[in-house]
């Protein structure tokens, strides 16, 4: 099967080395019989919504980031209609704050996002770095380790779904415990190191619900296993990084 | 001055230590100002992502015939290090110290340097450092404040070469070879969009990450004219590199021993920072021709009946030209990368996968991936399309280092790739063993 994944501002939103994410998709994909086409999505360009069944976007410098949200906000409706209709979507860092309503920067200055994700991004003083660990409860309490540099404050609205609980590190704000936003098949976080390297079960969870958009069926099939050892020792090791230095919830 | 007496004294029984600049700076911060200014000379600054170690140290080979220098040799570039190398080098005469990216405008706010080089910007340790844009502005910011100071800037990179539009003072360097260009721009290239209206630029053509020859087709906004400038450049391998050096005093051909275009960058920086120091021209050949290698940048130590090349790596710009010196001589079979995330490297390690390390896989039967990351860094590779069976994590420096040996042939040369602290770490199994000095007893 062909997985058709849109990368969106590729050569603007590419900081904390999303192509990783994207190179372990594409692996991954193949590992199984299956073939990852990634194209990008840059600025000025329509989305093709109907043809694609995961989206990608990674996070910038605020330079960049101011650069594409503009044109970001002229994509939303159909990104928002891609996700309504099952679509995968996976956004990183920047990326993750831009799907929000808005972001506020220090002078108060409004960005706006396209509200694919009930939340809302505040830039706070200090920025919070250090590396992070997560539980999933809605995956059977599985983990998730990376490395996060943020200086927004993201807040959830009312009985939005967070990525996971906070176990080590800052999260989404520092304070509420709560890391990443889920709505639908979308998923937004402060995560990156990359975050599929190391975290093979979320790759192969994107993945089985692209191929479901793809086929068709909008069935999630949870994919046949590989050997993981590599990936196995690398959590490990983030995992413990972010016990023993993680970023401290105040 | 009588903390900074009894400082220099203990200073100057070396160990490499900057324990006494940290007192120092702790207990007296005004007495850095006061010793920067007991210099009859001045002192003379050189910042940059990548290459302040080598810049400086080829300056300091150039200069040494000439004047008594206080030099950080050991790259302690921070405060602490600058106010250590000022307390143990009495009866110098110049100060030539290479500094941290984001210590300069400190630094440069207490030794007010009668000079200043900047190299480049490259994104290196987020984590550390904040964004690119972030030191910019702090540098922009830096130079305002010294009115008087002589700018020595690298044209080719579109934030540095700005810096001259504001100053009568400056003096450009650059390349112009477009021989040597790349046939794109690199995944990890980052000051790409225009200064002024965020337009991405135009490349006549593009030789280190986004160092190059660019201009925005909106705007107009452009590289400044070039004072000094490297053409006619010959890369050999991994054997050396040479370049014409033209200047307006007239022009050099230059035989370096190391290799790579970022090293004549380098070469070129240094150059520039001379002739705007007036050594003339053929001193500034013979010193950069006398100059082999700063500390753990492009090391070749033997060992036994073997060699080891050290190149160091922290960032995906130098990373990158590393690999691609490595890949124009012979590409190797065998190479140790470690990777280790102490503060020094970056605690954020996401930077490896920002590395074109693809060039290498062709010819490569085995990787040791070692350091306090290790495992990473084999996902980096298996990720990049090396089949899992030649990829060796072993996360001991010292057990990596050994495996590298076995698995090279007797003469041959082991390739080693480390992080700073990775690279400090080898150096001292190295040194252990006999086969180098401790840095501080080499200086």
């Amino acid at each position: 099967m062909r997985i058709r994944v849109g990368h969106l501002y590729p050569d603007y939103l590419n900081i904390y080395a999303d192509r990783g994410n994207i190179a372990v998709l594409a692996e991954r994909a193949r590992a199984r019989g299956h073939e990852l086409d990634v194209r990008a999505i840059g600025m000025h360009d329509a989305v093709p919504a109907a043809e694609i069944d995961l989206f990608y976007v990674g996070g910038g410098q605020d330079r960049e980031q101011a650069l594409v949200a503009p044109d970001l906000v002229s994509k939303g409706e159909a990104l928002r209609e891609a996700v309504e209709g099952d679509a995968t979507f996976l956004a990183v860092c920047g990326g993750y704050q831009l799907l929000g309503r808005f972001y506020r920067d220090v002078a108060g200055d409004e960005q706006p996002g396209i509200g694919l994700l009930p939340l809302e991004t505040i830039a706070g003083g200090r920025r919070m770095i250090g590396d992070e660990l997560l539980e999933c409860e809605w995956a059977a309490g599985r983990t998730l380790a990376g490395f996060e540099n943020h200086a927004g404050r993201t807040l959830l609205d009312d009985g939005a779904e967070p990525l996971g609980r906070v176990v080590a590190g800052f999260g989404n704000d520092g304070s509420s415990g709560h890391e990443g936003c889920r709505y639908r098949r979308a998923y937004g976080t402060y995560l990156h190191g990359p975050l599929l390297p190391r975290n093979p079960w979320f790759a192969d969870r994107l993945l089985a619900e692209a191929l479901a958009h793809a086929d068709g069926t909008r069935e999630v099939v949870e994919l046949p296993p590989l050997d993981d050892s590599l990936e196995q020792e690398a959590h490990r090791v983030s995992v413990a990084r972010a016990r023993s230095r993680g970023g401290r919830r105040r | 001055m009588r903390t900074a007496g009894a400082l220099s004294r203990i200073a100057g029984r070396g160990g490499g230590t900057t324990l006494p600049g940290k007192l120092l700076w702790k207990l007296d911060p005004g007495a850095i100002d006061r010793l920067a200014r007991r210099l009859p000379e001045g002192s003379v600054l050189v910042s940059a992502t990548n290459g302040k170690t080598t810049t400086s140290a080829m300056v300091a080979e150039i200069l040494r015939p000439r004047v008594r220098i206080a030099h950080n040799s050991s790259g302690a570039n921070l405060v602490s290090g600058v106010a250590s190398t000022l307390l143990r080098s009495r009866g110098a005469a110049l100060g030539l110290f290479e500094v941290d990216e984001g210590a300069l405008p400190e630094v440069a706010r207490r030794v007010r340097p009668k000079a200043l080089l900047l190299g480049n910007l490259f994104r290196d340790q987020l984590d550390r450092y904040g964004e690119l844009e972030t030191v910019a502005a702090r540098w922009r910011q830096t130079v305002a404040a010294l009115p008087d100071t002589l700018l020595v800037l690298n044209g080719d990179d579109a934030q540095i070469g700005d810096l001259a539009r504001t100053r009568g003072n400056a003096l450009v360097f650059g390349v112009d070879d477009p021989r040597q260009a790349r046939p794109a721009l690199q995944h990890a290239a980052d000051s790409k969009y225009c200064l002024r209206c965020g337009t991405p630029y135009e490349y006549a053509a593009a030789y280190v990450g986004h160092l190059g020859d660019y201009r925005c087709p909106q705007c107009g906004h452009a590289r400044p004219p070039l004072d000094v400038v490297a053409r006619e450049i010959e890369l050999h391998g991994l054997d050396g590199a040479s370049f014409t050096l033209h200047a307006p005093a007239g022009e050099a051909r230059v035989e370096l021993a190391l290799p790579g275009l970022y090293n004549v960058y380098n070469a070129l920086g240094a150059g520039a920072l001379a002739l705007a120091l007036e050594v003339p021209l053929a001193e500034i050949k013979a010193g950069l021709e006398r100059f082999s290698a700063a500390f753990g940048r492009f090391e070749r130590i033997a060992i036994g009946d073997r060699r080891v090349l050290m190149l160091l790596i922290k960032n995906p710009a130098g990373a990158n030209e590393a690999v691609r010196t490595l890949v124009e001589g012979a590409p190797p079979k065998v190479v140790v990368v470690a990777l280790n995330d102490e503060i020094a490297d970056g605690r954020d390690v996401s930077w490896i996968w920002d590395v074109d390390f693809e060039p290498l896989l062709a010819g490569l039967d085995r990787l040791v991936a070692t350091g306090s990351r290790a495992a990473e860094l084999g996902l980096r590779f298996a990720y990049g399309g090396l089949p899992r069976d030649r990829i060796e994590v072993v996360p001991s420096l010292e057990a990596a280092l050994d495996r590298g040996l076995e698995l090279t042939p007797s003469g041959g040369e082991l390739i080693l790739l480390p992080t700073y602290t990775a690279m400090l770490a080898l150096r001292r199994v190295v040194a252990g063993r006999g086969h180098v000095q401790n840095y501080w007893e080499a200086a």
